[in-house]
């Protein structure tokens, strides 16, 4: 529906078509390549294929981000209970402490621990991921109308429900947005990886350091910047639609008269 | 309907309800009303166990509500509030069909009682209950709420300042409209406000908070006329009780059937308080009534403003 409304000037369209044609495409840019750097015997990566290290680069990501995603909405759900709050301000504080350590020492902390490969990557992304959904998670339910929840305990809703049919939606756009951020910072970090054995968008960039191969490098970082880019622009993209489909603002009504028959599902 | 026996309820170091013993007689209307801080909300939400009582019993149906799980407790009563709490991601429908859903009434069931609610609350329900509450104004968004509270048919309704964020023409409107609600349904309604006129015009019988303590409780007629303290006096308004009495009384009470008079009509249902405002507005000491349809039924004279107050005791 909307792409053809945006037609080919949507930018998650193009950008989307050429990280495509990059991960599958590569090695018709050898070429390229060695017009770039001529002193290089091989300009293209070719230890792994392009699209096993972006398939991996992904897997990495999605594992680390869900256990964030599961952990963080747990934690932030349960600090806005009653029976919770007591926990809030620990909770914040680990959280946000574990995000002032930088990826490398997380890493760095957790190979003695558990040896080399995706085991400390996996652990040192989530842990990184973990604040901003903590934090959206708590700003979206604290941002609930406190009549809303009030209605919706007077008229007879258990506190589980409440949480279900009324906290969670009405926090979705915020929570959206702390996932956003999440797994944006995570992309990124997922490169650093490699540095534990891991297998991902970061191993040309690594291999190429280690071996002064620019071009390695420049793949690498092309294929981790266009892939937080267009995940970028997807999430985006996602919220535009919460936002016309369920706006709470009185501003947002004209626009929103339009497309809620049509964009909206009842919940 | 409800009975309080004795109920506290303290915040902290803070008194919000003392020693407070009520009865809420089936299908009465009863206001609580009180300055702001008094315990009125407490009051209220401690009937649905949106506050727990300390100490005290408060009986609903005859059995302590202690003895209900809270949410069924809830589901038997209405509750609407002053910002009316709407779920904003819910259209008029789903928002209306909140306890009929929870319920689990049939879904055509809940549709027919939608449609019914919104008729009953003058909005035309096919064009208004596919909408979400921030396309409605003010007002309308209200009407919901109380057409949410009344949806699944309660044994009772509460309401805390319902339309106190109104503008006053809207207000009065909503007035009127609970009024005939609570006259055809004949429902027991506990609403809390601070403004004395709501009071006066809705309550069956009002209750003077102060402090988390009755300050008095009685018909209208009884708080303007004979307030029982200083508090309860200056609280209705000292210098307008006079007004305000005649404000409980209607121009019928008081025609003198078949005479005739110059000027221009009042109503049979308007207030005496409307009568005096068109004797001093036209300047005359008599004027003709007329009824419903605009048919003379007589006259009103301005002495027969006095008659009003005693009679109201009797
Ligand atoms: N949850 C609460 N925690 C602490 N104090 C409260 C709470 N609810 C009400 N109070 C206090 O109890 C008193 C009565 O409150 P309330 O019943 O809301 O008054 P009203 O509705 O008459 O304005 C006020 O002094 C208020 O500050
Ligand atoms: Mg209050």
């Amino acid at each position: 529906m909307s792409r053809t409304r945006a037609g080919w000037a949507d930018p998650l369209l193009w950008s989307g078509g050429v990280l495509l044609l990059l991960i599958f495409g590569m090695p018709l840019l050898t070429p390229l390549f060695r017009e770039l750097f001529p002193e290089l015997d091989r300009p293209l990566y070719l230890q792994e294929t392009f699209p096993a290290l972006v398939a991996a680069h992904l897997g990495i990501v999605a594992a680390s981000s869900a256990v964030a995603i599961v952990l963080g909405l747990g934690a932030g759900v349960l600090v806005t209970r009653a029976a919770g709050k007591d926990f809030r301000g620990l909770v914040e504080t680990v959280v946000a402490m574990g995000q002032t350590f930088p990826p490398v020492a997380v890493l760095a902390v957790a190979v003695p621990l558990i040896g080399f490969g995706v085991w400390p990557a996996l652990i040192a992304l989530a842990l990184y991921g973990l604040l901003p959904i903590v934090q959206s998670t708590i700003a979206g339910i604290e941002s609930v109308p406190e009549s809303v929840r009030e209605a919706a305990r007077g008229l007879g809703m258990n506190p589980l429900r409440v949480l279900w049919q009324v906290e969670l939606p009405l926090a979705l756009p915020v929570l959206i947005a702390g996932i956003r951020t999440s797994v944006i910072i995570n992309i990124g970090t997922a490169a650093i990886a490699s540095t534990v054995g891991a297998k991902t968008l970061g191993s040309p960039i690594i291999v190429g350091l280690s071996g002064f191969n620019t071009a390695y490098i420049l793949q690498g970082a092309l294929l981790v910047a266009l892939l937080a880019i267009v995940t970028d622009l997807a999430f985006d993209r996602l919220q535009t639609r919460l936002q016309r489909g369920r706006a709470t603002v009185p501003a947002a009504a004209p626009i929103a008269r339009a497309t809620t028959q049509t964009a909206r599902s009842t919940p | 309907m409800i009975e309080f026996q004795q109920v506290s309820k303290t915040f902290g170091h803070w008194k919000a309800v003392d020693n407070l013993s009520l009865h809420l007689q089936d299908g009465e209307f009863t206001v609580l009303i009180g300055p702001s801080g008094s315990g009125k909300s407490t009051t209220l939400k401690m009937i649905n166990r949106l506050v727990e009582h300390d100490s005290g019993r408060i009986l609903f149906a005859g059995k302590e509500i202690r003895s209900f799980q809270p949410e069924d407790l809830r589901r038997r009563m209405g509750y609407a509030i002053q910002s009316n709490g709407l779920f904003p991601h819910w259209t008029v429908e789903e928002n209306i069909g909140t306890v009929p859903a929870l319920l689990k009434w049939p879904k055509s069931r809940i549709a027919d009682r939608v449609t019914e609610l919104l008729t009953l609350l003058d909005l035309e329900p096919n064009r208004y209950r596919g909408r979400y509450p921030h396309e409605l104004s003010g007002g309308q968004q209200q009407r919901v709420g109380v057409a949410r509270a009344l949806a699944a048919d309660p044994e009772i309704l509460l309401m805390d300042e319902p339309f106190g964020a109104l503008d006053p023409v809207t207000r009065a409107a909503l007035q009127k409209e609970l009024a005939r609600i609570h006259q055809r349904s004949g429902k027991s309604i506990v609403l809390v406000t601070h403004d004395i006129d709501e009071a006066l015009l809705l309550a069956d019988r009002i209750v003077l908070l102060d402090k988390g303590r009755i300050a008095q409780v009685g018909t209208p007629q009884r708080i303007l006329a004979q307030p029982a303290s200083d508090f309860v006096a200056d609280f209705v308004g000292r210098s307008e009780v006079g007004i305000k009495l005649l404000g409980l009384q209607t121009v019928a009470g008081r025609v003198r059937r078949g005479e005739t008079a110059a000027g221009r009509p009042v109503p049979l249902q308007a207030s005496l308080r409307e009568a005096l405002s068109a004797f001093v507005a036209q300047g005359r000491g008599s004027l003709p009534v007329v009824d419903e349809h605009g048919h003379a039924v007589g006259s009103i004279h301005y002495a027969d403003l006095l008659a009003a107050p005693a009679e109201a005791l009797a």
